[in-house]
C-alpha cells in the first residue's frame, strides 16, 4: 500500500513537473506584433528558463479564451487582451488574478506597481504595452496630405475608398472626433443617444466607400495594394510595413486613440505557473524596452522609455515613432474602458444595424 | 382428435414451443443487428443530435441571473435568490420597496463571493444596455453600503431606480424566456406586457432573414442555369471527354474554399485583374472603376462559382441515363427541337433539378466564410450574425435562436418542396 502510494506520488509528481517543465502556450493578435514578442520575450525567455513557449494567434484573443473557459477546456496559458477586455473577462470571473508584488521592480529599485503607467495593472492583468489606432494613408495614392481626422471623412476633398475596423469600438470615437467634439469630451458625448447619432451621421458619409477589416494584418495590405487610400490602423503596423517593407505609408497622428495590451491567464490554464513566470519576466523593465525594437508600440513601463533605442535595423530612432511620444498626443483620446465594458453590446449592436440596411 | 392437435402447440426437438423459439431466434436477429448499428446511432446522437437538442434549448433557456457555475470546480451557486423571493411575494408592477432593494443587496455580497457580478450584469445588460456596470459598480462598493438601501443603490446610479430595470431583472430570474426569440425578430416586450418593434435603428434580424433568403434563392437560380449546359454537354459527350471535362468541375470543388475565395479577391477588388484589363482596355476610366468587391455582387459571383458543383453533379447523374432515342422519336414524330426538349427531355431531369436545388438552396442558406470575407457590409448574410454573437458578443442564446429561426425555416422549405414535388423524385446521384 504504502509502495503503491509513494509511486502515486513519484508519477503524478513527474506528470506535474514535466506538464510545467516543458511548455507555456501565449496568444496574441498575429503579424508583426506577435513576431515582436516572439524575438522581445519568448525566446529569450526560452534561452533563460527553458520553457519552450508556443505561440497561437487570434483576430482578438479575448473571445477564444472566453469560449474555452466557459467550456472547461482551456490550451491557452496566456493570452493578450486589449484593457476593456481585460476588465470585463476579470470580473465575470475567468481569469486568473495575479499577484503584482510578483512583478520584478525598475533598475532603480522602484517597485512595480509605481513603476507602471497608471492603469496599466489590473487585478487580473498586466499590460505590456500602449498602442493606438490611427489614420494611415498611402502617400502614393492621396493628393496633397491629409492634416487632421476630419480629413479621413472627408471623401470630397480626399477621394477614395476608406479602411475601416468592423467594430463601433474606436470608430464611433473617430467620427465624433472629425465632427469637431475635442477629444476629452468624445465619451460624454457618445454617452447620450444624440451623441451616437451624431457619430452615426459622420458615418453615414462616407458608408459607401468604406472597406471593413477585422484582422490587424489587413491594413497595411489593403492600403499597399491601393484597395484603400486611407485606413484606420494599428500604429506598429503600419510603422513596419513603412520601414521594414518599405511601403509609402504614413501615419496621420492627429485624433489617434491610446490603449493598452495586457497579458492575462485565463482560469484553469494547464501551466499556470509557467503562465505567471513568463507574465513577470516579459514585463520587466529590459524586455519591454526590447519590444520597441521590433515595433513601435510604447512600453508600459516608465523605467523602460529610456531603454528604448533604435529599431532592429540599426538606424531608425524608435522615440518620434511611439504613440506615447509629446508631438503625437496633440489631440490623443485615451480609450475608455469603463464605457466599452458597458456598452460594447448596445453600440455594436447599433453599429450591425446601420451596417446591414 | 382434431381440436387436440390444434390446442397442442407445434415444439421444437427439445420441447420448446415453436412460437417461443421463433420469438426468441427473432428477438437475438433484432439484437444482433441493432448492436451493429448502434456505433452509427451513438455517433449521430452525441455529433448531431445533442447538440442540436442543446442549441434549441440554450434559445430558450439562459441562467445568467439565476445559477453561478464555477468554471473550474464545476460548483453550482443559485444567485439573486432574495430578489426572486421578492417578486414572487409581489405582483407585476409593483414599485420595489426597501425590502427589495435589501434583498438586492444581500445577492450582491453574493455575487461578490463567487464573483458572478459580471455574469449577472450581462444577462441583464443583454435586454438593457448600459445596466452591467451597474452590476459591477455595486459589486466594487457593496462593502461600504449602508440601509437604507433604497437611497444608497439610487445613489450609486439611479438608474437603479428605474421601474423597466425591475421589470427586466423579474423577466431574467427565471431561466426559461422568450425574450431571446423575439430579439431574433427585431421584437420586443412592452411595458404592459405585449410585444412592440424595437426602434428602427436597430432593426437588423429580419431584413437579414430577407436578404439571406432571396441571395439564396437567386444563387440556385444562377446556378441552375449555369450548371444545367454543361451537365447536359457531360452527359451526352462521349465517355472519354466527358470525363476530362468532368475533371474541370471537380478541379475546384477538391480546392480549398478559403483558395477560391480569396482568388475571387484578386480577381474582383477594385485594383484587382478584372478591373485592370477593363481599365487598360479603355473601356473603363481610371476612377469608373466597378465595384464588384465587397458587395452583394461579390458575395453573389463567389458563392454560385464555389456551389456550382453541387448543382451538375446531381443534374448530371441523373442525365447520363436518359435514354436518347426519347428525343429522336419526339423528332421523327414531327417535334420541333424545343418541343422535344421540353416536353421529352427536361421532364425527365426534375428529380436532378430537385435535388441540385434543394443542396445549393440548404447549403447557401448556412453559408458563413465566403459572405464574411467578399460581402463587405451589403454581402453579409444571417450567418455572419450568428457568427458574431458566437464569437464577439457572447450571446450565445440570441445566436441560437437565430439558428433555430433558420434551421425552422428551412424544414419549412423542405416540407413545401416535399408537397410541391414530393422528395421519393429526389435523386441525389
Amino acid at each position: 500500500m504504502k509502495l503503491k502510494s509513494v509511486l502515486m506520488a513519484t508519477a503524478l509528481a513527474g506528470v506535474a513537473f514535466g506538464a510545467q517543465a516543458q511548455e507555456v502556450t501565449v496568444m496574441s493578435w498575429g503579424g508583426a506584433y506577435t513576431k515582436s514578442q516572439v524575438e522581445a520575450y519568448h525566446k529569450p525567455f526560452t534561452a533563460e528558463t527553458g520553457i519552450k513557449v508556443n505561440s497561437v494567434d487570434a483576430d482578438n484573443p479575448a473571445t477564444p479564451i472566453k469560449a474555452q473557459v466557459e467550456a472547461g477546456n482551456v490550451s491557452v496559458d496566456v493570452a493578450d487582451v486589449e484593457l476593456s477586455d481585460a476588465v470585463r473577462l476579470c470580473d465575470e470571473g475567468l481569469l486568473e488574478l495575479i499577484d503584482h508584488s510578483m512583478l520584478p521592480p525598475a533598475p532603480d529599485g522602484t517597485p512595480a506597481t509605481e513603476d507602471f503607467i497608471e492603469g496599466a495593472l489590473q487585478d487580473c492583468a498586466v499590460a505590456s504595452i500602449v498602442w493606438s489606432t490611427v489614420v494611415s494613408y498611402n502617400s502614393d495614392n492621396v493628393d496633397g496630405t491629409p492634416t487632421s481626422i476630419a480629413d479621413f471623412f472627408d471623401t470630397e476633398k480626399f477621394p477614395g475608398k476608406r479602411g475601416l475596423r468592423k467594430s463601433a469600438k474606436a470608430t464611433l470615437e473617430m467620427a465624433l472626433m472629425a465632427d469637431g467634439v475635442p477629444a476629452e469630451e468624445v465619451y460624454d458625448v457618445l454617452d447620450t443617444s444624440e451623441g451616437v447619432d451624431r457619430a452615426f451621421a459622420v458615418l453615414d458619409g462616407i458608408k459607401d466607400d468604406i472597406v471593413w477589416w477585422e484582422a490587424g494584418a489587413q491594413p497595411p495590405q489593403l492600403l499597399a495594394d491601393g484597395e484603400v487610400v486611407m485606413s484606420t490602423a494599428y500604429n506598429g503596423r503600419i510603422f513596419n510595413a513603412a520601414v521594414m517593407e518599405e511601403q509609402p505609408l504614413e501615419i496621420l497622428w492627429d485624433g489617434q486613440i491610446l490603449d493598452f495590451d495586457l497579458f492575462v491567464v485565463p482560469r484553469g490554464a494547464a501551466n499556470m505557473e509557467s503562465a505567471m513566470e513568463f507574465i513577470s519576466f516579459a514585463t520587466d523593465t529590459q524586455r519591454l524596452a526590447d519590444q520597441a525594437k521590433w515595433i513601435s508600440y510604447g512600453p508600459a513601463r516608465k523605467s523602460s522609455g529610456e531603454l528604448v533605442g533604435l529599431y532592429q535595423d540599426g538606424e531608425t530612432e524608435m522615440g518620434p515613432h511611439m504613440p506615447t511620444a509629446e508631438a503625437n498626443l496633440e489631440n490623443a483620446l485615451v480609450n475608455n474602458f469603463e464605457f466599452w465594458v458597458d456598452m460594447d453590446a448596445e453600440l455594436n449592436e447599433r453599429f450591425n444595424s446601420w451596417l446591414a440596411n | 382428435m382434431s381440436d387436440a392437435t390444434a390446442n397442442q402447440s407445434l415444439t421444437t426437438a427439445d420441447g420448446i414451443p415453436l412460437k417461443a423459439a421463433l420469438a426468441r431466434a427473432e428477438a437475438r436477429a433484432r439484437r444482433r443487428a441493432f448492436l451493429l448499428v448502434l456505433p452509427l446511432l451513438a455517433f449521430i446522437l452525441i455529433t448531431f443530435v445533442t447538440p442540436i437538442a442543446q442549441m434549441l434549448h440554450q434559445s430558450v433557456y439562459n441562467e445568467g441571473f439565476t445559477m453561478h457555475t464555477d468554471v473550474i470546480t464545476g460548483e453550482r451557486t443559485p444567485i439573486m435568490t432574495n430578489v426572486k423571493e421578492w417578486f414572487d411575494e409581489n405582483p407585476v408592477g409593483t414599485e420595489p420597496d426597501e425590502e427589495a432593494y435589501a434583498a438586492l443587496a444581500e445577492d450582491i455580497r453574493k455575487l461578490r463571493e463567487v464573483r458572478a457580478a459580471g455574469s449577472a450584469g450581462t444577462r441583464i445588460n443583454y435586454e438593457r444596455s448600459g445596466t452591467r456596470s451597474m452590476f459591477t459598480k455595486a459589486n466594487r462598493s457593496i462593502t461600504g453600503l449602508e440601509p437604507p438601501y433604497k437611497e444608497a443603490f439610487i445613489e450609486l446610479d439611479e438608474e437603479w431606480g428605474a421601474p423597466d430595470l425591475w421589470q427586466v431583472m423579474r423577466d431574467a430570474s427565471t431561466p426559461y424566456t422568450v425574450n431571446f426569440y423575439l430579439a431574433a425578430i427585431d421584437l420586443k416586450k412592452s411595458p404592459d406586457g405585449g410585444f412592440e418593434g424595437v426602434p428602427d435603428n436597430r432593426k437588423v434580424y429580419v431584413n437579414l432573414f430577407q436578404r439571406t433568403l432571396f441571395l439564396s434563392v437567386l444563387i440556385t437560380f444562377l446556378t441552375f442555369v449555369l450548371g444545367y449546359p454543361i451537365a447536359h454537354l457531360l452527359a451526352t459527350l462521349p465517355l472519354r471527354q466527358s470525363n476530362l471535362l468532368m475533371i474541370l468541375v471537380l478541379l475546384p470543388f477538391w480546392t480549398s474554399l478559403l483558395v477560391r475565395t480569396t482568388s475571387w479577391i484578386v480577381l474582383l477588388q477594385s485594383e484587382g485583374v478584372l478591373n485592370d484589363a477593363l481599365v487598360g482596355a479603355g473601356l473603363l476610366g481610371d476612377e469608373n472603376r466597378l465595384p464588384m468587391m465587397y458587395n452583394q455582387i461579390g458575395t453573389v459571383v463567389a458563392m454560385t462559382h464555389i456551389l456550382l458543383p453541387f448543382m451538375v453533379l446531381p443534374l448530371y447523374s441523373v442525365m447520363r441515363p436518359i435514354n436518347p432515342s426519347y428525343v429522336r422519336a419526339a423528332r421523327s414524330l414531327g417535334a420541333t427541337s424545343w418541343t422535344a426538349f421540353w416536353r421529352i427531355y427536361f421532364p425527365q431531369t426534375i428529380p436532378g433539378i430537385g435535388a441540385g436545388a434543394l443542396l445549393v438552396f440548404i447549403l447557401s442558406v448556412g453559408y458563413y466564410i465566403t459572405p464574411a470575407l467578399v460581402g463587405g457590409s451589403s454581402g453579409q448574410l444571417i450567418s455572419n450574425l450568428i457568427a458574431f454573437h458566437m464569437q464577439n458578443s457572447l450571446n450565445w442564446s440570441l445566436a441560437a435562436a437565430l439558428a433555430a429561426l433558420l434551421l425552422g425555416g428551412v424544414l419549412i422549405l423542405y416540407w413545401l418542396y416535399d408537397r410541391l414535388v414530393g422528395i421519393d423524385n429526389l435523386k441525389l446521384g
